[in-house]
């Protein structure tokens, strides 16, 4: 072994590898909003009394999470131009992760929802609270709690996840990373590093939302 | 798409299935190792597997593929691609099944170990008769909805560069351009294999969680 570690197109490469990571977090953020709209959107036909609706989420669901992620950015990619639809990459990203997440979100959403008894409603409005503060303090708020340790590690894969959004050179830190590799064949040096990238921004993440969890959720429930 | 195509397909789904399998029994024989380290009572030794687990849940499946892919070739080891890629998903999984082990194994009772121990059973015996195949069985819906995860995850050895079926998939929808048809099919062929997979892991998750209460 006489290979000699040379970090400089690393160094050289840093100040766009740094703005990358924001290419990175605008398309987990992207994705995640669309994935709480898909979710939320999704629980409610699949609990609603319109039998075709409820059917078309469920194998929206099973499809999304029985697929790869490449398959559907793929799919997605070439199927948006087809559909009159040209976007750039990075667009096209947001709405694969957004679809992708979404069908994991519906899941956890809908377990949220479940998990509050009507028992609970009803000796809210028994004690006299108004409507709102029912579905604020009894509905809402328990069931954010009981959701939010599932829906952030989904959101912190999600995040993982935009790696894979190189494949179509949606602007991300993987594909930044790639061209820095391409022209100065450091392969190792490059995706080393930002691979300790991935680990800070997950890192950072989950301590943002254990301070989150610690500052909203954390009292006694029995 | 003709035959000639879709028997291209076929052979990628084989190296699909190839890796998947080495990938999961490899990963399985480390992460039950990584497991048993991990809940051994000392503290270095949990420390370790504790950080092997965190890194690889807290960076992408595709970087780690890299890294590993290059990785291998900077110490002088001349592997076939698929040799390293199967490292790679081999490292992977025995981190990712060896966290969801170590929590099987601290859902056994804590009784069961102290029973274990008042009759004077080696760790080996402790572990091999009494904890492991209560922790199995705990653990079995999640070990597969990671299978399922890993199925899927070998699509990424596409971007590193070994024809498996979804990098079979793009070479076919670049001769015959019709990417939609191409991977609505590639996307089936994942489909077939994840859903029974699923449905089993989902059946058995009610089993257990009815036996449970």
């Amino acid at each position: 072994m006489n290979y000699q570690l040379d970090f400089t197109p690393v160094i050289e490469g840093l100040p766009a590898l740094l703005s990358a990571c924001l290419g990175t977090f605008t398309l987990a953020l992207g994705g995640m909003a669309l994935a709480i709209v898909i979710g939320i959107g999704g629980v409610v036909l699949r609990d609603s009394h319109f039998a075709p609706a409820r059917w078309l989420v469920k194998s929206f669901v099973e499809l999304i999470r029985n697929t790869p992620f490449l398959v559907q950015i793929y799919f997605i990619y070439f199927a948006l131009p087809l559909a009159g639809v040209r976007l750039d990459p990075t667009p096209t990203a947001v709405i694969a992760l957004g679809i992708n997440g979404g069908a994991y979100a519906i899941e956890i959403i809908r377990g949220g929802v479940q998990s509050i008894s009507k028992g609970q409603i009803e000796a809210g409005l028994a004690l006299g609270l108004h409507k709102a503060q029912v579905f604020r303090l009894i509905v809402l708020k328990p069931a954010l709690r009981a959701i939010f340790p599932s829906l952030t590690s989904q959101f912190v894969l999600l995040t993982l996840t935009t790696s894979i959004c190189s494949a179509i050179s949606a602007y991300e830190l993987t594909s930044v990373a790639q061209r820095i590799e391409s022209d100065s064949f450091r392969s190792f040096e490059v995706f080393g590093t930002i691979t300790l990238f991935y680990l800070v921004i997950s890192w950072v993440m989950m301590r943002f939302f254990a301070l989150i969890s610690a500052r909203y959720f954390s009292y006694p429930v029995k | 798409m003709g035959q000639g195509e879709l028997l291209f397909l076929l052979a990628g789904l084989k190296w699909t299935v190839a890796l998947s399998a080495i990938g999961f029994i490899g990963g399985g024989l480390a992460g039950l190792g990584v497991a048993l380290l991990r809940t051994s009572g000392v503290p270095l030794l949990e420390r370790i597997t504790a950080s092997y687990i965190a890194l690889f849940q807290g960076t992408p499946l595709l970087m780690q593929l890299f890294v590993v892919y290059y990785g291998l070739a900077l110490l002088g080891l001349r592997l076939d691609a698929w040799v390293a890629v199967a490292i790679g998903f081999t490292l992977h999984a025995s981190a990712y099944l060896g966290e969801i082990w170590r929590g099987s194994i601290e859902a056994v009772p804590r009784g069961q170990t102290e029973a274990a121990k008042a009759l004077s059973l080696s760790y080996v015996s402790r572990m091999k008769d009494v904890i492991l195949p209560q922790a199995i069985r705990i653990s079995l819906p999640a070990t597969i909805g990671f299978l399922v995860q890993l199925i899927k995850g070998t699509s990424l050895a596409a971007i590193v560069g070994f024809t498996e079926l979804t990098r079979a998939g793009n070479i076919v929808s670049n001769q015959i351009f019709q990417p939609l048809t191409v991977f609505a099919l590639v996307g089936a062929l994942y489909f077939l294999m994840c859903w029974p997979l699923s449905i089993y892991g989902a059946h058995l998750e009610r089993r257990f969680a009815v036996s449970s209460r």
